[in-house]
């Protein structure tokens, strides 16, 4: 019911949403609880274990009760807290966890069940036979468990990730985060301020009081005024800090477009990644319920909540309201009903030397036993010594103290520490470096130690940050915390801990009996805490009452912690920047657009899109097209991309001498103008990569490496020169990005290659020299990696794409083309040349055959470790070529004819296949143990996974004109 | 043959949101000048010739139209200018290998606030700041060109996709114009 | 976790790349015995306390670095550069 008069919400502003299919009002301003208690909607939901009706039960993040389903256009986002929706034109949202209308839920029959389905049900029953495991047990708890649905639906929502960085960060906008800001933000300091409501002032804006003479409403608007005002405080509201991470780092949700309708690329949430140099933690403190018999019945609310719903939202959830409550502060709820209007049944407060003075009924020394209501709360049972009391009331605002909240002192290990005093945990000093709790989250619980340990705490950072700042404290409340620890209520009836998974104190209680004494245990046997709330709401009242069915006391019994993050954190916020083009980048090539053009499907190199293949009209399938670029590049030439090959610059007069120590083989003694393959190990004597290295000029190679390989050698390669050779005359960059390189092969290469070059030059296999070509310098390598004759012809990347057009038109004119991707990995494995699929990281130069490239003459990375005794050897698998006459595949397994096929009796495995229409066969590369001295032999390919049984010839590696005398016409 | 045509990343696009502009811009020739040991004198008279000197950790120098920016230990960029003779010191060619976007506006530091882990705001980040950092997942050059002026500096490969994350992070921020970051 | 890179100044984690022990710069000499090989290669305490480990600054100046951090605490107590190092 709506109060007039009251709430901070915009009356002038009417809101029309959607629950559960039918429509509601309510203003700008509100939540979607606080809009569905003005509606006199109590029944929000159904609990998750016995499917109880629930209603809201608080009014923040904490919600344990009041989740629901908000449905956009685009998707479903379940465990919404309608305590921390708010309402918009057009919101629709609907209850979840139920099975037919929340009013009459069909599994509501669980609660019947409950004798049954106590802590431990599904550990203990869904045991045996196992047999039942997967057909019955399983689906039937899938579809019982989890809370709320989704769309089914690719979610087109926008989420948006977000770095800031700031001197202070002040986490909550209570009296504590105000004074703290305005302190830390007076001094000049660069102030972030994180409120997690859409509004500043915490629970001043529900409490009321007076604030230095102005009433709290006033001193916050004044604080919040001169704040906006200040170019160095950053106000982030609708964000909750959800983590604290190592050295100053937080995590922060903020929920920037889920209060609006949806809008394009307006983002649904952000979540930021904050770097504060100090912390000041003023998140206040949750307040906690008492467990008594049916105590989760709708319209049994907390006290704190009611008096936030009457006093921000001018709404009351009830006609006749009670008060259950041990603290002189919670007597504040009754009054402020009173003072507008609403009927207070009755204060029931278990404390015998409370206070029995209000304009209402007060039972002291008394405690609330049970109630009754079956879809909303209608009466209550109160205990007075031996007399029990019956009260008509429709409203419970009930209130057990308060827990600080500490949570994120806890996110780097750090241990609450218990106050018997305020019957509460209070933050560990000093648990996260840079972080200070102040106010209700350090248990200063009055408005008074509010503002001066929030003010405290920001001067210590301002000072230590080399700033000076006089602020004065205003005038407040400090009214001392006096509180009876009452956590359950004495009774035989279920009586709730955890509301979201229905953990009661008998649950508890069982646990204990059965041996799970230790809270972890507990947690785990009962489910307590496992909930969306993560045990805000619970987890010190279980463990108080573990430690009483255990005969200890609560720090004895053990402690609370919590881990990251704070509330739910959706995927989607969390991953953002992460999806679709943002998972990586993507690297096109200068002949991209060009390849396209020809109708080549593109395929990821690694983060490289490369033709796969050209299709040609009439092809019906890729090996068509592959087996023509195949003999195309055999009989007359074809033309490569190849500018994803890594590509390093090295200069100096130790150039060769560092390549000398990098590579297996010798470069300093390679002269001018000639190009070598290397072969590179790591440390542990491991082959790391391959390729050619030119030298341009006495001080100036150029190093190839693999396409795949290229950061990881270059990573290795500043390793190498950082850690051992410093002082070297040698520097190196990476020139990947800087050319353009395309590999022209075939018995015409040459008569191409010549047509466009401004001067002709006559190049040996292996030579490089500088040429001239349509206007601009370029270089041209006689090197291949097709076995045919072969250049790569160089140009400025920036001409890359008008170069290939050329090349192809031409090459087309002499009978060749484009060729892609499958076609050069058919021609390198006719040619029996590796790849990372055979050098993948296990292999050594005496596996693959190039143990004679390691020079017996000078040092380098790996010699060392590739002599080492089970490093080489026939013991070792070793690189052959297979040949048969049906198809293989890569991942295959070798075994000796006639042997069982088993883990024992392998004998080696595939790396590379392809049909070769050279040799007419199909060829794969492998690895056979002992295999140089097999060639000849008859193995057997087995691939159970593809379902392949093929007897191949094992024989040498090239399988294409082992002489070279192709590659050196 | 006839002449090959040149072509830049990006052919020069160019994008106006929400009072933020990005554009692919020619920076000119990029030369790397990398020191060898005990290069450091020898390097320096040559720049001098520029009115240009090694510029210092994080820190880029502009003289008539010719930049040098640091880009890591006793190396840096020379951009806008060939390359003067310079002892000392290994150059090589880098014109092709970066594409060059340029992002000014008042809430183009907002937009980077998306892209990159690192304080751009102008008292971190004054003008004449370069840093080695992350756009994304890319490694990148960023230059404070001005109060509300950055460059950015990506692999010329990955031009598209930065482009691509630059124009999402502007329409976000543009859509949520008016709320204060 | 952040860490100070000597050139660049404080960076996010996600700019560096982790390698392993800084023992990884004490390589033996050419012909040292294999079994000091083996040590250099493959053995490494395991502290629960002060470590001294290689990090690069893979996203920024490409510089590789010794960094003193605290397994247990997560305190980091120093960064320098592996190239400039004091040997
Ligand atoms: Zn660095």
């Amino acid at each position: 019911m709506r109060v007039d008069g009251k709430g901070l919400i915009d009356r002038t502003k009417p809101v029309r949403f959607c629950f559960d299919g039918r429509d509601y009002a309510g203003y700008k301003g509100d939540t979607l609880a606080s809009a569905l208690l003005a509606n006199d909607v109590r029944l929000v939901g159904r609990s998750f274990k016995y499917h109880r009706p629930r209603g809201v039960l608080t009014a923040g993040s904490e919600e344990p009760n009041a989740l629901v389903e908000v449905v956009g256009p685009s998707n479903q986002t379940p465990n919404v807290r309608a305590t921390v929706q708010e309402v918009f034109e057009g919101l629709v949202a609907q209850s979840q966890n139920r099975l037919g209308s929340l009013r009459f839920d069909l599994l509501a029959v669980n609660d019947y069940l409950s004798p049954f389905l106590s802590a431990g049900f599904y550990y203990k029953t869904f045991m045996w036979p196992r047999a039942f495991w997967e057909g019955l047990y399983e689906p039937l708890i899938r579809r019982a468990a989890g809370l709320g649905s989704l769309s089914g639906r690719h979610d087109e929502g926008v989420y948006e990730k977000a770095f800031a960085f700031c001197d202070v960060l002040v986490i909550g906008s209570g009296p504590a985060g105000l004074m703290a800001a305005l302190t830390a933000g007076r001094a000049g300091a660069d102030v972030i301020l994180c409120e997690e409501s859409h509004a500043l002032g915490g629970r001043l804006l529900s409490d009321g009081g007076t604030i230095g003479g102005l009433p709290a409403g006033d001193w916050v608007a004044q604080v919040v005024a001169e704040l906006e005002a200040l170019p160095n405080v950053r106000i982030m509201v609708r964000t909750t800090v959800t983590g604290a991470y190592d050295h100053g780092t937080y995590g922060a949700l903020e929920r920037v477009g889920l209060h609006k309708p949806a809008r394009p690329n307006l983002p649904r949430e952000c979540f930021w990644r904050i770097v504060a140099k100090h912390a000041v933690l003023a998140s206040g403190a949750l307040e906690r319920p008492v467990a008594f018999e049916n105590n989760d019945r709708p319209g049994i609310m907390m006290a704190s909540a009611v008096r936030t719903y009457l006093n921000r939202y001018g709404v009351v959830p009830g006609r006749r309201v009670t008060l259950f409550a041990n603290t002189d502060q919670a007597r504040g709820v009754a009054r402020d009903l009173m003072a507008a209007g609403v009927t207070v049944a009755a204060i029931v407060d278990p404390r015998p030397d409370a206070s029995s003075v209000e304009d209402c009924p007060v039972h002291v020394g008394a405690e609330v036993v049970g109630s009754r209501g079956r879809l909303g709360l209608s009466g209550i049972q109160v205990r007075k010594g031996s007399e029990i009391i019956e009260i008509e009331t429709d409203c419970l605002a009930m209130s057990g103290g308060w827990n600080p909240t500490l949570h994120l002192t806890c996110h780097m290990n750090g241990r609450p520490r218990w106050s018997e005093e305020l019957a509460a945990f209070v933050p560990m000093e000093g648990a996260v470096p840079g972080l200070v709790a102040v106010g209700a989250a350090n248990g200063s619980f009055s408005t008074h130690g509010a503002l001066v340990t929030g003010h405290a705490a920001a001067l210590k950072a301002v000072e230590a940050l080399g700033r000076k700042v006089s602020v004065a404290v205003p005038e407040a409340e400090d009214m001392p915390y006096r509180i009876k620890a009452l956590w359950a209520v004495e009774g035989t009836g279920r009586a709730w801990l955890d509301f979201a998974n229905d953990v009661t104190t008998k649950d508890v209680k069982l646990a204990a009996q059965e041996g799970f004494r230790s809270v972890e245990h507990m947690k785990r046997y009962t489910t307590q805490g496992m909930a969306p709330d993560q045990g805000k709401n619970s987890n010190v009242a279980a463990l108080a009452v573990l430690a009483d069915a255990t005969g200890r006391g609560i720090p004895e019994t053990g402690t609370t912690t919590f881990r990251p993050p704070y509330v739910p954190v959706s995927i989607a916020a969390m991953g953002a920047g992460g999806r679709a083009e943002g998972f990586a980048p993507q690297r096109f090539l200068t002949s991209d657009q060009a390849s396209r053009d020809r109708g080549a499907p593109m395929i990821e190199a690694g983060l490289w899109y490369r033709p796969s293949y050209f299709p040609k009209p009439g092809e019906t399938t890729w090996r068509e097209a592959c087996d023509r670029e195949v003999r195309m590049v055999r009989e007359t030439v074809g033309i490569a991309d190849v500018s994803t090959l890594g590509k390093i610059d090295i200069q100096g007069r130790d150039a060769g001498r560092f390549l000398d120590f990098v590579y297996t083989n010798t470069f300093s003694t390679l002269p001018v103008g000639r190009v070598r393959y290397g072969l590179m190990l790591r440390e542990d004597g491991h082959v790391l990569d391959d390729g050619t290295s030119a030298r341009l000029g006495e001080n100036h190679y150029l190093m190839t490496t693999t396409t795949a390989a290229a950061g990881l050698v270059m990573r290795h390669l500043d390793f190498v020169h950082q850690a051992f050779c410093a002082d070297w005359q040698v520097r190196f960059i990476s020139v990947t990005e800087a050319w353009a390189q395309f590999a022209v092969a075939g018995p015409k290469a040459r008569e191409l290659v010549l047509s466009f070059l401004e001067t002709p030059v006559e190049l040996p296999f292996m030579g490089v020299a500088p040429v001239r070509i349509g206007g601009v310098d370029g270089r041209l390598f006689r090197i291949s990696f097709s076995g045919e004759e072969g250049y790569e012809i160089a140009v400025p990347t920036r001409y890359g794409e008008a170069l290939f057009r050329d090349l192809v038109a031409r090459a087309e004119t002499m009978g060749g083309g484009p060729y892609g991707m499958e076609a050069l990995n058919v021609l390198r494995i006719e040619k029996g040349f590796i790849t990372h699929a055979e050098i993948h990281g296990r292999v050594t130069a005496h596996d693959i055959g190039m143990e004679k490239m390691v020079s017996a003459k000078k040092d380098c990375i790996g010699k060392a470790a590739a002599t080492r005794p089970g490093m080489w050897g026939p013991e070792r698998e070793q690189l052959v070529g297979l040949k048969t006459h049906a198809p293989i595949s890569a991942g295959a397994h070798l075994f000796v004819p006639g042997t069982e096929v088993h883990r024992e009796t392998d004998q080696g495995y595939v790396t590379s296949v392809c049909w070769s229409p050279t040799v007419g066969a199909w060829l794969g590369l492998a690895f056979l143990k002992d295999g140089r001295a097999r060639h000849g032999e008859k193995i057997r390919l087995v691939d159970h996974l593809r379902g392949l049984d093929v007897i191949c010839e094992v024989c040498d590696p090239v399988f294409h004109d082992p002489e070279g005398e192709k590659l050196r016409a | 043959m006839p002449d090959l045509i040149a072509k830049s990343a990006l052919e020069g696009r160019s994008l106006a949101l929400g009072g933020v502009t990005l554009a692919e811009v020619d920076p000119g020739p990029i030369t790397s000048i990398a020191l060898y040991p005990g290069g450091t004198k020898t390097a320096a008279k040559g720049l001098r010739t520029l009115g240009l000197a090694m510029p210092g950790p994080n820190s880029f120098i502009e003289k008539k139209g010719a930049r040098i920016v640091w880009t890591g230990r006793e190396q840096a960029f020379l951009i806008g200018v060939a390359p003067p003779a310079i002892e000392g010191a290994a150059l090589t060619d880098q014109s092709d290998g970066w594409a060059v976007l340029a992002l000014s506006g008042v809430a183009a530091v907002e937009v980077l606030a998306r892209l990159v882990p690192v304080d751009l705001r102008l008292a971190a980040c004054p003008v004449g700041t370069a840093l080695r950092t992350q756009v994304n997942h890319m490694n990148a050059v960023i230059l404070r060109t001005g109060d509300y002026g950055f460059e950015i500096l990506v692999f010329r490969s990955m031009a598209r996709t930065a482009w691509h994350e630059i124009e999402n992070a502007m329409h976000m921020v543009q859509a949520r114009a008016g709320t204060k970051i | 976790m952040r860490l100070t890179c000597p050139l660049c100044g404080e960076r996010d984690r996600r700019e560096f790349y982790y390698y392993g022990a800084e023992d990884y710069l004490h390589r033996p000499s050419e012909g040292a015995p294999l079994s000091e090989w083996d040590s250099y290669l493959h053995l490494r305490d395991n502290v629960a306390g002060v470590v001294r480990d290689l990090w690069y600054h893979e996203a920024g100046c490409a510089q590789w670095l010794v960094v003193t951090r605290n397994t247990v605490t997560h305190e980091i107590s120093g960064v320098e550069l592996v190239a400039e190092r004091a040997k």
